[in-house]
């Protein structure tokens, strides 16, 4: 430790030596100014390609939304008088279910999977990637049309111990697979084999030293898994698993090839018989918009809540950041003068 | 707590017997045998790849061996002997062994998504299944000995590299182990933070857990350590009282590393 001041001292004694040549070089060209510029006006740098792009941006807007508004054939009456109607918003609420029931178990089937691939086990782990493989690669309307015939490949499910004739229960196979099942069915395990993907990328992305720390204090594995890696695995899940919940949102239009009667489908059996297509598409194009939006916005809290302990600091929320603009542009205003 | 009832006597004695370890096909522990006494400060030090971080952390079995055994106060680590053979550990049980050893790292690897304290009490409560309230009293008393009490709610990356080793430290503490094992606690950190956390262990070294301590400081090694061993090419080429192996070392391989680690001090 005391050898430190010594290492320091022979640089100190050599820099008096270059300072002041390298202060005459800049003191020469600007002579006498005095260095303060305190009183003096700030002019802002002008962008005036921005102005032009600006222009030409708002016209084409304009020119679509007027467009929009003033084409009769767009039908906006006959949008509003369907947009609430109440089979309509029956559909509405079966595509949200679909949605919400196949992604959460579709996300929680792809975590275990993950953890499968992960695992130390090769058969897990063959397991969860020949999972992966089979249902990414097949259709996901195959998949569905698959399941609601599973009755034509098997007349009935039998509950027992496999290779003998031990039966605790059997099912007609056509009574248990409903549409809804089906379509549950098909969509969550299409879902768990991509999120498996998702999430598995989201663990290798957290650092080996939190496992072995985790390890090393004998925290049992399953919560090292859920409490110590998933959340700080999350950062890196979130917009991909936004992007496939946002996805599936749509994706359940997919499930009218079964009849079942979600918001897509609904729409259909609506214009079929009104002849009203190109409005009532309007209409269900209009709800799915919403559900992207308030999801969208619930991304940005839930990535937000992930970020804690990320970020030294938590950037201001769209609000906060509203807030500031405007009480700090109440205080400038009146100083700044008006351009 | 369990465990600890039937050895009373002694706490925190390790026996490293005959150990192996490679990986692949480089072998990086040969026949390494050591023994710790209860509430020894032991001192690894030499060159890196020497094996000393591969020992520290087959001691908490986060790596096995290959041959050899381990035992802490006579009860073998990973292993059960039964009917004469060694039969291997359930996970649950080896994760109640690692419970009695605690471990700070060279990169602290403190959980960034939890508190200071958060950080503390995740182990007592899970892994020791202690009550919420005691744990969270328990791991103030620890903040206030490592001298952060004002960083409780702090996450690890609002703390200096010092600082986050010291929550790290506490964190180990919190398990009350036998035995703490610190692997190069100092290297990732910056000239002026190596004092604090130094500090913090001399402290704990004088408070009778047994500690092994792999460093490259080695006038902290001088200062603290009971015993020093040297190791090269996973073997424990020279050991001795920090007098003994500092100023007066046997072994050539030992002079020539010593020459190396403590010359550049005094020569820039």
């Amino acid at each position: 430790m005391p050898s430190a001041t010594n290492v320091t001292e022979p640089q100190a004694v050599q820099d008096p030596a270059t300072v002041p040549a390298q202060q005459q070089v800049v003191a020469e060209p600007s002579q006498q100014t005095a260095d303060n510029y305190a009183d003096y006006a700030v002019v802002a740098a002008r962008h005036p390609w921005r102005w032009v792009g600006t222009v030409i941006v708002a016209a084409i807007a304009a020119a679509v939304l007027y467009s929009l508004l003033t084409n009769p054939r767009w039908e906006w009456g006959v949008v509003a008088q369907w947009f609430t109607a109440e089979s309509i918003l029956r559909g509405l609420g079966q595509t949200l279910k679909l949605t919400l029931i196949s992604g959460s178990l579709g996300f929680a089937l792809g975590f275990i999977l993950a953890l499968m691939r992960l695992s130390s086990s090769p058969l897990f782990s063959s397991v969860s990637w020949t999972f992966s493989w089979i249902f990414r690669s097949t259709p996901l309307l195959v998949q569905l049309l698959l399941w609601y015939n599973l009755g034509y490949l098997y007349e009935t499910i039998r509950l027992g111990v496999p290779f003998t004739s031990i039966t605790f229960a059997e099912f007609q196979t056509t009574s248990l697979i409903s549409q809804f099942a089906a379509a549950v069915l098909g969509l969550t395990l299409n879902q768990a084999a991509y999120s498996a993907e998702i999430i598995r990328g989201g663990i290798l992305s957290v650092d080996q030293g939190q496992i072995e720390a985790a390890t090393a204090l004998g925290i049992p594995r399953w919560r090292r898994s859920t409490k110590i890696v998933l959340p700080q695995a999350m950062r890196a899940i979130l917009p991909t698993a936004f992007n496939e919940i946002i996805g599936l949102v749509k994706g359940t239009s997919i499930v009218y090839v079964l009849a079942y009667s979600e918001l897509f489908y609904t729409v259909q059996v609506i214009y079929n018989r009104t002849q009203q297509v190109l409005p009532l598409l309007l209409v269900a194009t209009i709800w799915y918009i919403v559900i992207t939006s308030v999801l969208s916005v619930a991304q940005y809290y839930i990535e937000r809540h992930y970020s804690r302990g990320a970020l030294r600091t938590l950037p201001p929320t769209p609000l906060q950041k509203l807030r500031a603009f405007f009480a700090t542009h109440a205080n400038t205003n009146s100083s700044k003068g008006q351009l | 707590m369990s465990l600890a009832t039937t050895h009373v006597e002694t706490r925190g004695a390790v026996a490293v017997r005959s150990v192996d370890k490679s990986y692949g096909n480089q072998q990086v522990l040969h026949e390494v045998e050591l023994d710790v006494a209860e509430g020894e400060v032991l001192v690894i030090i030499g060159p890196s790849g020497s094996g000393k971080s591969t020992l520290l952390r087959t001691i908490n079995h986060l790596e096995k061996v290959d041959r050899g055994t381990i035992s802490l106060d006579g009860e073998l680590i990973g292993y059960q002997v039964r009917n004469g053979k060694l039969h291997e550990r359930r996970e649950s049980e080896i994760l109640v062994q690692r419970t009695e050893v605690g471990m700070v790292f060279q990169n602290f690897n403190l959980f960034g998504h939890l508190t200071a304290l958060q950080n503390i009490i995740e182990a007592p409560i899970h892994a020791r299944k202690i009550p919420k309230a005691k744990a969270l009293a328990r791991a103030k008393e620890l903040l206030t000995r490592v001298g952060l009490a004002d960083k409780a709610d702090a996450y690890p990356r609002q703390l200096s590299g010092g600082q986050q080793q010291r929550v790290a430290i506490a964190r180990a503490l919190a398990l009350d182990p036998k035995v703490v094992l610190f692997d190069e606690p100092t290297s990732a950190l910056d000239p002026e933070l190596v004092t604090e956390v130094l500090e913090v262990i001399k402290d704990l070294a004088k408070s009778g857990t047994t500690l092994i301590i792999v460093t490259h400081e080695i006038g902290f090694a001088r200062d603290v350590a009971d015993r020093i061993i040297f190791m090269d090419g996973g073997r424990v080429v020279e050991q001795g009282t920090p007098s003994e192996l500092l100023t007066n070392p046997q072994h050539d391989r030992t002079k020539s590393f010593l020459s190396k680690v403590i010359e550049p001090a005094f020569n820039i």
